[in-house]
């Protein structure tokens, strides 16, 4: 692609790189869609999206309340920049098909492709227990493992999952995630659309992981999944999450909801691998709430987007519960990764680790925002949070936000922060060995994402590293 | 036949300020030099100029490497045409284990000769990695430590010469390798080192004092003060240094004397 044939606009996304648009920037004709609503929100568009999902009454009052709820709620202006975003170009719903498959083959050959390109059919076969494929508003494939099934662990879209099991979705949708959380929960709620929903029956340990993937094809597109995860007691899940859209001149906005629930001496890990184009707001609220004993895991890699602005949380409810934090960001040139995470001690004897790390290359911009906070009487907690941030280039920014609010004397709280630039020593002391400034880069990111990249089973760490390498060579060409 | 190693009158400066005046000095593959001098007189000055440090200005001079000019040279090019320093002060770069840095090395130098090249295998670069391990004394452990992250002086010295026999280069600096140890340690990292040298190795021993010297045994000694190379000569030289200080030859050459 050559400068002159760029607009203004597109130039101004030339950080993606080309590799970006080689493998994910490719995106499908649009001329398919079965449903593609006008741009803009209004109750109206709330009530016809309800509609034609055939809901039951209580979830379009919920969407119809929520609507109100964002209108009401002004525009967050403590963390990046979201001036631009307008909600009236949007289209909140799109549906490319008419209904859902469990065999790829009998996806439609454009929508098919797309996820053979991404490799996704392939994942499937190796290692993974179950996927979920969303490609615009809905869920185009769904599979899980039959001897997982028989177990009785449900792995179902959301629109699916209220459809089969009503009373498990009435009983927990918003229930960790109230309405009225935030201005793009209570956005999420008014016209969700997808997501996944997981119920794992007692004591089952789902060994290999169950992956969504999320694509956004359209333009102004606004993709408003809806994750909701019930471990039960003594369970385990891994669910990974992936997702990438094609590099259009205007902005496209994701806005999910993820809501997850551990029961006594449950474990859940959530993994993301966020790798949205360059053009695409990524405003998302995850929380989890830990019982007795139960643990619960975020693991956040934030690679792709324009500004991402996304804090996954853990209540720890319940004496002995665990919640662990790792994130990473990677903010290239002209991107904002507003990341970090927040530990809630509610219950005494409970634990918790927050690790941050994040890059920033270019003009890059990455956050930490981070709360640790222990209520009265969560007595006998102890908690450890560790950000280190790694600056590439003399324009690149990085800001920690740590906020710590303790109303209990019998806490042990540690929280170390580190910046550090990537040296002229460091670099001439691995050029002296023969690699390249590129490869000496890359060698010193890739070290300092280690402690956490190895936490991840060995495919996505490879996905995670080769993501940043691409991310890497960016500004180089 | 070997390489050699030619500075002709080398002018280095550091911000502005004239470091090395005028520096002089061949040597060729299977030499061992040492280079002595007192603090300041230029010594590491010489070591990074020569293997292409950017805060190391080089304002005239030639350095001609195996018939390559190196100042046109980045590091990593002159590192991949047979040259090597050993730093003084390693630097540590986290996450990144020993093992994984030397292959990254060695397959930057197979690809810089042939682009095709798939680089070493896995189990043909543990072999040699366990072999030179072995050669060297240490502990196959350490192949899984982060590079120099909490490695004590010794460890990182011995690091460096681990990296120098696995690499090996045609000429390799060290640069105060001795400093910061103990006798022991001393003794571990020269025996390293003297498994090292034979024809294929050229040396320059950077150092302030004599003891290294006497488990390396070079053959020529200089002695440098302020920027030049003053004296050339054989091991006496060494003794002479070590039986009188830097003193007499201060005034000898007329230069000031700097801070110890």
């Amino acid at each position: 692609m050559s400068d002159r044939q760029l607009t203004a606009e597109e130039r101004s996304l030339r950080y993606i790189n080309e590799e970006y648009l080689e493998k994910y920037g490719f995106h499908d004709p649009d001329d398919f869609y079965a449903i593609k609503s006008e741009p803009g929100l209004s109750e109206d568009v709330v009530r016809w999206i309800s509609a034609i999902k055939g809901e039951p009454t209580w979830m379009t009052e919920f969407r119809v309340r929520a609507y109100h709820e964002f209108l009401k709620k002004p525009m967050p202006t403590w963390g990046a920049d979201l001036s631009q975003i307008d909600f009236d170009k949007i289209r909140y719903y799109v549906r490319a098909t008419e209904r859902q498959e469990s065999n790829w083959d009998d996806v439609p050959p454009d929508i098919k492709q797309t996820f053979d390109r991404l490799g996704i059919p392939e994942a499937e076969q190796k290692f993974l227990s179950g996927v979920g494929a969303q490609y615009e508003s809905e869920v185009v494939y769904h599979k899980i493992r039959e001897d997982l099934e028989s177990k009785g662990v449900l792995f179902l879209d959301m629109d699916s999952g209220l459809r089969e099991h009503p009373e498990i979705v009435r009983e927990y949708f918003g229930s960790v995630i109230p309405l009225t959380d935030n201005k793009f929960a209570a956005l999420n709620s008014a016209v969700w659309s997808g997501g996944s929903f997981i119920y794992v029956p007692p004591g089952v340990h789902v060994e290999m992981p169950l992956q969504a993937y999320f694509r956004i094809n359209t333009e102004n597109m606004g993709q408003f999944e809806r994750t909701l995860i019930i471990v039960d007691e003594g369970a385990f899940v891994h669910y990974v999450e992936g997702c990438t859209a094609p590099i259009w001149s205007t902005d496209s906005l994701h806005s999910a909801v993820v809501e997850i629930i551990v029961k006594k001496g449950g474990r859940c890990r959530y993994t993301t691998i966020q790798n949205w184009s360059s053009n695409v707001y990524n405003l998302v609220t995850k929380r989890a709430v830990a019982y007795e004993n139960a643990t619960m895991e975020w693991v956040d890699a934030n690679l792709g987007s324009k500004i991402t602005m996304k804090y996954p949380a853990v209540y720890l409810i319940e004496p002995g519960a665990h919640g662990e934090i790792l994130s990473i960001a990677f903010a290239g040139d002209g991107q904002h990764q507003d990341a970090g995470g927040k530990v809630v001690h509610v219950a005494p004897n409970t634990t918790s680790r927050i690790i941050s790390k994040s890059i920033s290359k270019d003009t890059g911009r990455s956050s930490y925002r981070g709360l640790l906070k222990a209520h009265k009487g969560a007595r006998n907690i102890r908690s450890n949070v560790v950000c280190d941030a790694l600056l590439l280039d003399p324009a690149a920014r990085s800001d920690t936000y740590p906020y710590i609010e303790i109303e209990e004397d019998d806490v042990t709280v540690g929280h170390e922060a580190s910046v550090s630039k990537v040296g002229e020593e460091q670099l001439f002391y691995l050029m002296s060995r023969g690699l390249s400034e590129a490869e000496a880069n890359s060698m010193i990111v890739n070290g300092f994402i280690e402690p956490l990249a190895r936490e991840l089973p060995a495919e996505f760490s490879l996905e995670l590293r080769r993501l940043i390498e691409i991310q890497l060579e960016g500004s180089v060409g | 036949m070997g390489a050699t190693l030619e500075i002709r009158n080398l002018h280095v400066s550091i911000n502005d300020t004239p470091i090395l005046k005028g520096v002089n000095l061949t040597i060729n593959q299977g030499e061992t030099h040492a280079l002595m001098g007192p603090n300041g007189s230029g010594k590491s000055t010489l070591a990074y100029a020569l293997m292409g440090h950017p805060a190391y200005t080089v304002d005239s001079g030639e350095v001609i490497f195996d018939g390559v000019d190196m100042l046109e040279l980045e590091a990593d090019e002159r590192s991949r045409l047979g040259l090597f320093l050993a730093f003084q002060y390693p630097v540590a770069v986290p996450g990144v284990t020993v093992a994984n840095f030397l292959r990254s090395a060695i397959n930057a130098r197979r690809k810089s000769e042939n682009p095709e090249d798939p680089g070493i295998t896995i189990p043909d670069f543990r072999r040699l990695l366990k072999n030179k391990m072995d050669l060297l004394g240490i502990d196959h452990k350490f192949a899984g430590r982060y590079l120099n992250e909490g490695f004590s002086g010794g460890e990182k010295k011995r690091n460096e010469v681990l990296q120098l026999a696995t690499l090996e280069p045609k000429i390799g600096i060290l640069d105060e390798t001795d400093s910061g140890l103990d006798i022991d340690a001393l003794r571990i990292v020269a025996d390293g080192v003297n498994k090292l040298k034979g024809p294929q190795l050229g040396i320059l021993v950077i150092t302030h004092y004599k003891r290294m010297l006497e488990y390396l045994q070079p053959s020529f000694v200089h002695m440098i003060m302020d920027g030049q190379i003053v004296e050339s000569g054989g091991p006496e030289l060494a003794d002479e240094i070590e039986e009188y200080g830097y003193k007499p030859f201060f005034a000898k050459h007329g230069v000031e004397a700097t801070e110890d």
